[in-house]
């Protein structure tokens, strides 16, 4: 195993209170992407090839704080809340694993799997007409990750995976919420359109890896831990399962 | 969506009071919104933190000690955020004077105190539009300790401020965080035209004062209701 190179971690602005920087030791790496871009796929095999080379990880995600986890899918299937209010409930659900998980995870010297990141609760915020600038003071709590990787799926590709994982489209990522016109389809491939419009701008200022995930699972995966070995110091050779070693 | 940018002016009016616990300032709005309810002007009362749809969540931070200074600032913001969409800027738009018990600068002296950086905490508020007339209860620190800490044998662990560690001892940590808030108050007197009402006088002293304020400052008789609704005295 080769060094793995020290970059001290930093937030996008003042970030949180009382945290000392230079002890967050481990890596944290996004993977964003629709439903049906593979997200979740592609964490676990990232996670088992990890685990393999005897590296401890942690996993965080959308709607899994202790916190507010429950009650945020609980009020998704109402439909009550404004964009506002929604986008302030995401944001608590995200500090809440920021804390909690994200930052212990780093000072462990851990590599922490995000399956998204504060990208998406952006992007879903500017669509539904929340003030950009607003989102973006918001999120300036968060940790700028070593590695953000983008899956990239045309909207018909991702259509067609939800319609044969689900069977249908979901709600909300249909963009059913805000749109008056046309069928879910329709609805579907429009908002999907504007997401990944909105991922594209925020590319360059957030240094995402824009990864064509129209691709099959092992070759999507392959690519991502090849650049994930960099990342981690690795040498090529490396794919041998260190616990194998003499 | 509502935003703060351009405030334009809504036909309601907003009255807030502020102040630490044990001001008096919720007897104090409490009379206010009696008395305008009874003169039959067209009131809405409303306080901090009484939206049902968060509240679970709240609860359960609080009983678990889950929540950290950022989480603590985001879920009330929340709760805020639907409350003031849902009841507050409603009502504002259809004229009414909504009376608030607490308003966003109990979140901007509580969030400082627990070591939030101001500015981020009055960027995620930007949302709200700022009071016609903020009343700040001011009353020396330790007689809000005492009248506070009178008869209770216990306080709350945020209430406390227990979260920040400042002391093993409630009562002493609680001195502490009020005090902090104190200062928050104290900075933002300026920064947020609040008008100071002196809380060591009598009840019915400071009621006069708030009422005299209020009849000057804003133009009663136009929330008076042009039809009385079913029911109400007059």
């Amino acid at each position: 195993m080769g060094t793995t190179t020290v970059m001290t971690k930093r937030f996008y602005a003042k970030g949180l209170p009382d945290i000392d920087l230079s002890q967050l030791k481990g890596k944290l790496i996004v993977i964003e992407g629709a439903d049906g871009s593979g997200r979740s796929t592609q964490i676990a095999m990232l996670r088992d090839w990890l685990e393999h080379l005897g590296f401890p990880t942690a996993e965080i995600g959308l709607k899994r704080s202790t916190l507010v986890g429950r009650e945020l899918e609980e009020v998704k299937r109402g439909n009550i809340l404004s964009p506002l209010t929604f986008s302030l409930f995401y944001a608590t659900d995200f500090a809440d694993q920021l804390e909690n998980i994200i930052i212990p995870a780093l000072r462990a010297d851990f590599i922490v799997l995000a399956d998204r990141y504060i990208y998406t609760l952006m992007a879903r915020d500017i669509v539904r007409g929340v003030d950009p600038q607003w989102v973006k003071e918001m999120y300036s709590i968060a940790l700028v990750p070593d590695a953000v990787f983008y899956l990239k799926v045309s909207p018909r590709g991702l259509a067609e995976r939800n319609f044969r994982k689900n069977g249908m489209l979901d709600y909300w990522e249909s963009g059913m919420d805000i749109q008056r016109s046309g069928d879910m389809f329709d609805c579907f491939i429009r908002y999907q359109r504007q997401m990944q419009r909105l991922f594209l701008t925020m590319q360059h200022s957030y240094e995402f890896e824009v990864i064509n995930a129209n691709r099959s699972p092992r070759t999507i995966s392959q690519e991502l831990s090849a650049k994930i070995e960099g990342l981690l110091g690795l040498q090529s050779a490396s794919h041998e399962p260190i616990l194998a070693a003499p | 969506m509502p935003q703060a940018r351009e405030p334009r002016e809504l036909p309601g009016k907003l009255i807030a009071v502020e102040g630490l616990d044990g001001s008096g300032k919720s007897t104090q709005i409490y009379l206010v919104k009696r008395w305008l309810e009874l003169e039959g002007y067209k009131v809405f009362f409303t306080e901090w933190n009484s939206s049902l749809l968060v509240k679970r969540s709240t609860k359960k931070g609080k009983k678990r000690h889950l929540l950290t200074p950022t989480t603590f600032a985001l879920i009330h913001c929340t709760d805020f955020a639907d409350r003031y969409e849902r009841q507050i800027l409603p009502m504002l738009h259809a004229g009414y004077i909504v009376v608030a018990d607490r308003y966003i600068y109990t979140a901007f002296a509580r969030d400082a105190a627990r070591g939030c950086d101001r500015e981020w905490i009055r960027r995620l508020y930007s949302y709200a539009r700022h009071p016609d007339v903020t009343l700040l209860f001011d009353v020396p620190l330790s007689v809000a300790l005492t009248r506070i800490v009178a008869g209770r044998s216990q306080l709350k662990f945020y209430e406390a401020g227990m979260d920040m560690g400042l002391s093993k001892d409630p009562f002493e940590s609680f001195q502490i965080f009020q005090g902090r808030m104190y200062e928050e108050y104290q900075q933002m007197v300026d920064e947020f035209n609040f008008v100071r009402i002196d809380a060591t006088r009598s009840p019915a002293l400071q009621q006069r004062e708030v009422r005299d304020l209020l009849q000057k400052s804003i133009n009663l008789p136009r929330y008076r209701w042009k039809i009385q609704p079913w029911g109400l005295p007059r």
